[in-house]
């Protein structure tokens, strides 16, 4: 059923969401080096299986846009469009005759360009030649320029008719007023025809250098093998500069309500306040905390309260989204019309309990094991170890985070959740409902 | 929240393109056991994690439901997270959470799951867990009237607002006449306003029963060990008599069905399916192995057909995609769906569509194109082992269907034999206005107005 809508959205505009709900992985052994024009490189040999999976993050997120809206999207979405010698066909031609997947996305604080291939001699080598070429020479071609444009125009719509999809917008817009985080990430129409080829050419040669990247690396591959290979693609870029941090964002200082009206049976409703950056020194305690509170599925108190006893919506959850800059904490959930009040009445209600009483010790317990108890499955694949990598290096965390993520979930207590919980005031929240007639 | 994310895989299952089958030539490796009770057991090692993925799969879903009880398979799914006699409800979340756990449930059209991912030492939990709710559910009034809530949200959130899984759902009913996967997953909104809980519980004393059953567990196991535990848990199970299933086979295609859905939308849509067989119904074996690689030449990647000529070449297309899933009970639909490039009308995309299937139909593929489809089905053979997840997955929807998990072995080699000229043949025989229903969502105005206020 939602088939159609996700391929739709697939096939429009790659669009990744760096959304990751912990971080974590206790791995055997990362090694860690720069490349010789200045790109980290973090690699974890998984020799088991036949394969390699190659990450590249650069701080080349739509925050980079500028007035330019919608640049780092279509760059990301132009990369593999074809280069001065090779077309769009040709380059797509290339890659899946070898077996190969290569990908690039983008997101508000980065962009990503991967290959996952097997590690045949025969199929990866060329795999990397292509990507190489890929790297150092993307065309971005008129005539992809003006489809990608064309899709993106037609994502836009899709978000349009998408309740949920205009609340996220009307959400992020209204929590960061004055910062490239409030802004639409895939542009507008105006700004979108402002774009030229050219400036995506030149925001491709100022971010996707290698002093301004990361790459991770899983696979069956030797050490010498992972740094001849990290070597060859950043070889293929410019060394660079790495870019200025973003700006952090300024709180909104009063409540706040947005109400969209929309012709859909349901309303969506967001509660929602800046939240936490990666580096947060209270990373933990609001990480724990907020697994309590709405992040530990069917165990958590929102869930508890807002679905098995009231039966009042499907979905209901919350999370710290950390990003490079202060990310969003946001409760989220969806009721039919006529129940709005009741479910909005709920979630205050669970809330502002929460930020007085902070979670009870069992409670507290309950979700520590969950998170401690479910470490292995967080690491038990290539692809979730390589997010991970990624994810270590591009947020400059400490090598031994896995390692030593039990222990900083173990430390939490409860009076830890309660003083990095005084960061939310149920009084300065923005609240978006995004439906139809009550 | 998770059970969201994976029901719709559940769903996407049944449409795939290329990458259905982790095939591994040198055998999947899998252990077969039975217990007396007629429970079925797979069982497969990956030791690349402490980890294991426990599973168990009825034979039961959307496509056994008689009109007016359309969506019971999945709210009974809903309500066996609800208690048993020895456990409270809710708690068998908790108990699985408390052990860092992972765990949920899908209901498809040919049967309902559930899972458990877990550290490799607590099997037996789950195990204990599943077989106690296979027979002990208890199933109350009071919690089913709030669940029966949750659902009509859930079939709000994914069917009523969204257009275009409104013209999807359409669209299958349009397709099928007289097979049941006419039917919506979800079920009408009318059949769950009017479900009572003496339905669920003939639903599950019919259909919940260890002969109607497998166990698949993929992990850090020895499979002996887990052939013991199972026998432990659910070998107490008694089995029982099973409904007896009317085949409800697809009366024969005579002639194209076209519909149109209006409502509040901003991006058009158009769907095409052809009837065709799979592997559980297809006279000649080939048959069903030549449409998947139809589908690949269509839809396997960025240099696929409708990609290079009507996304990018002709510009005609924002999105166009054709799948064909090979694993079904009944007869299923060869499917096309695509979205206009700004500028381009759905006719021009339908036209640009059967172009492509004339060309399919007149031209043998290309060399390139078919040693493309096997390099990609060499790769995906080993990435799709990267999960224990989806290897549990892909054994478990092959037997739930009928299928034999040995196929899994010969598939490479079976799509590797296709040739230019059965593809070619499949085309001509089954992509054929006879056998079509097409679907278009035609936006009709859809208006909205903000209100902001500052709260003091």
């Amino acid at each position: 059923m939602s088939r159609n809508q996700l391929n739709l959205m697939r096939r429009l505009i790659t669009l990744i969401c760096l959304v990751f709900s912990g971080q974590i992985f206790a791995l055997a052994a990362i090694e860690e080096w720069r490349t010789s024009n200045g790109m980290k490189v973090l690699f974890v040999a998984a020799p088991e299986l036949p394969m390699v999976d190659f990450r590249m993050v650069f701080h080349a997120g739509s925050s980079r846009d500028g007035e330019r809206l919608g640049l780092s999207l279509m760059t990301s979405a132009l990369i593999a469009d074809g280069t001065e010698k090779l077309t769009a066909d040709e380059v797509a031609q290339g890659f899946e005759s070898l077996g190969a997947e290569f990908y690039s996305s983008a997101d508000r604080d980065s962009a990503v360009v991967g290959l996952r291939s097997l590690t045949d001699a025969k199929l990866l080598k060329p795999s990397i030649a292509l990507t190489q070429q890929l790297l150092s020479a993307p065309a971005f071609p008129q005539s992809g320029f003006a489809r990608v444009r064309q899709q993106t125009l037609v994502a836009i719509q899709a978000k349009q008719q998408s309740p949920a999809a205009i609340a996220g917008i009307e959400l992020m817009s209204a929590l960061y007023p004055d910062h490239p985080y409030g802004l639409p990430k895939e542009g507008t129409e105006e700004t979108l025809m402002a774009l030229s080829p050219v400036e995506l050419k030149n925001f491709y040669h100022r971010y996707y250098v290698a002093k301004n990247g990361v790459l991770a690396i899983v696979g069956n591959l030797t050490s010498q093998e992972a740094q001849q290979f990290a070597q060859q693609l950043a070889d293929s870029l410019q060394s660079g500069q790495a870019a200025s941090p973003i700006a952090a964002p300024i709180p909104v200082s009063s409540a706040q309500e947005i109400h969209v009206d929309f012709p859909s049976t349901q309303t969506h409703i967001f509660v929602a306040q800046l939240g936490m950056a990666m580096n947060d020194p209270d990373y933990f305690p609001l990480y724990v905390g907020n697994h309590v509170l709405g992040g530990g599925g069917f165990i958590s108190r929102l869930m508890e309260e807002v679905r098995s006893k009231r039966g009042l919506s499907y979905s209901v959850y919350s999370y710290f989204q950390p990003m490079q800059q202060t990310g969003p904490f946001l409760v989220g959930l969806q009721t039919k019309n006529n129940q709005v009040e009741e479910a909005k009445e709920a979630v205050e209600t669970t809330l502002s309990k929460f930020l007085t009483e902070g979670p009870k010790q069992e409670e507290l317990e309950a979700s520590k094991q969950n998170i401690t108890g479910g470490f292995p499955l967080r690491l038990d694949s290539n692809r979730k170890i390589v997010d991970y990598l990624a994810q270590i290096a591009f947020y400059q965390l400490p090598l031994d985070y896995l390692e030593t993520f039990n222990e900083k979930v173990e430390a939490v207590t409860i009076a830890d959740v309660k003083r990095a919980f005084r960061r939310l005031d149920v009084n300065k929240m923005l609240t978006v409902t995004v439906g139809g007639k009550q | 929240m998770n059970r969201i994310i994976l029901r719709s895989l559940a769903i996407c299952l049944l449409l795939p393109t290329m990458g259905l089958f982790a095939h591994d030539h040198n055998g999947m490796g899998v252990h077969e056991y039975q217990l007396k009770n007629g429970l079925k057991i797979l069982v497969k090692e990956d030791h690349r994690a402490p980890v294991v993925a426990s599973e168990i799969w009825y034979r039961v879903g959307s496509s056994y439901e008689p009109g007016g009880l359309t969506g019971i398979s999945h709210v009974l799914e809903h309500m066996m997270f609800k208690g048993t006699k020895k456990y409270g409800s809710g708690e068998f979340s908790e108990i699985i959470s408390k052990l860092g756990g992972r765990e949920n449930a899908f209901t498809s059209y040919d049967y309902t799951g559930y899972f458990q991912l877990l550290e490799r030492s607590h099997l037996e939990t789950s195990f204990k867990l599943e077989a106690d709710r296979m027979r002990n559910l208890l199933l109350t009034e009071e919690e089913f009237k709030k669940e029966i809530e949750v659902v009509k949200e859930e079939r709000r959130l994914r069917t009523e607002d969204n257009p275009s899984a409104l013209t999807y759902e359409r669209f299958v009913a349009a397709a099928y006449v007289s097979s049941p996967y006419h039917q919506p997953i979800i079920g009408w909104m009318d059949d769950l306003n009017h479900l009572t809980i003496q339905d669920i519980e003939l639903w599950y004393d019919q259909w919940y029963a260890p002969n109607n059953a497998t166990l698949v567990v993929v992990g850090d196991v020895q499979p002996e060990q887990v052939f013991k535990l199972a026998k432990k848990y659910f070998g107490r199970i008694k089995s029982r008599e099973l409904p007896a299933i009317k085949p409800q086979r697809e009366v024969p295609p005579i002639g194209e069905r076209r519909i149109k859905v209006r409502v509040p939308a901003k991006v058009p849509i158009l769907m095409m399916g052809y009837q065709v067989p799979v592997l559980t119904t297809a006279e000649k074996e080939w048959e069903p192995y030549a449409l998947t690689v139809l589908a690949a030449v269509l839809d396997g990647g960025a240099s696929a057909r409708l990609a290079k000529e009507l996304i990018r070449g002709e510009q005609i297309a924002a999105s166009a995609g054709a799948g064909y899933n090979i694993a079904a009970r009944m007869n299923s639909l060869f499917m096309f769906d695509a979205v206009p490039a700004p500028g381009k009308t759905v006719a021009e995309v339908e036209d640009a569509i059967q172009q492509q299937i004339v060309r399919l139909q007149k031209e043998p593929v290309s060399p390139a194109e078919l040693a493309r489809i096997k390099a990609q089905v060499r790769a995906e053979d080993v990435y799709q082992q990267d999960s224990i997840y989806y290897q549990a997955r892909l054994l478990g929807s092959l037997d739930s269907v009928g299928l034999d998990y040995r196929l899994i072995d010969s598939y490479a080699d079976r799509i590797e034999q296709v040739t230019a000229e059965q593809v070619r043949q499949v085309a001509v025989k089954y992509l054929v206005s006879e056998r079509l229903t097409s679907a278009i969502l035609e936006p009709i105005s859809l208006s909205t107005q903000t209100n902001k206020k500052d709260k003091s």
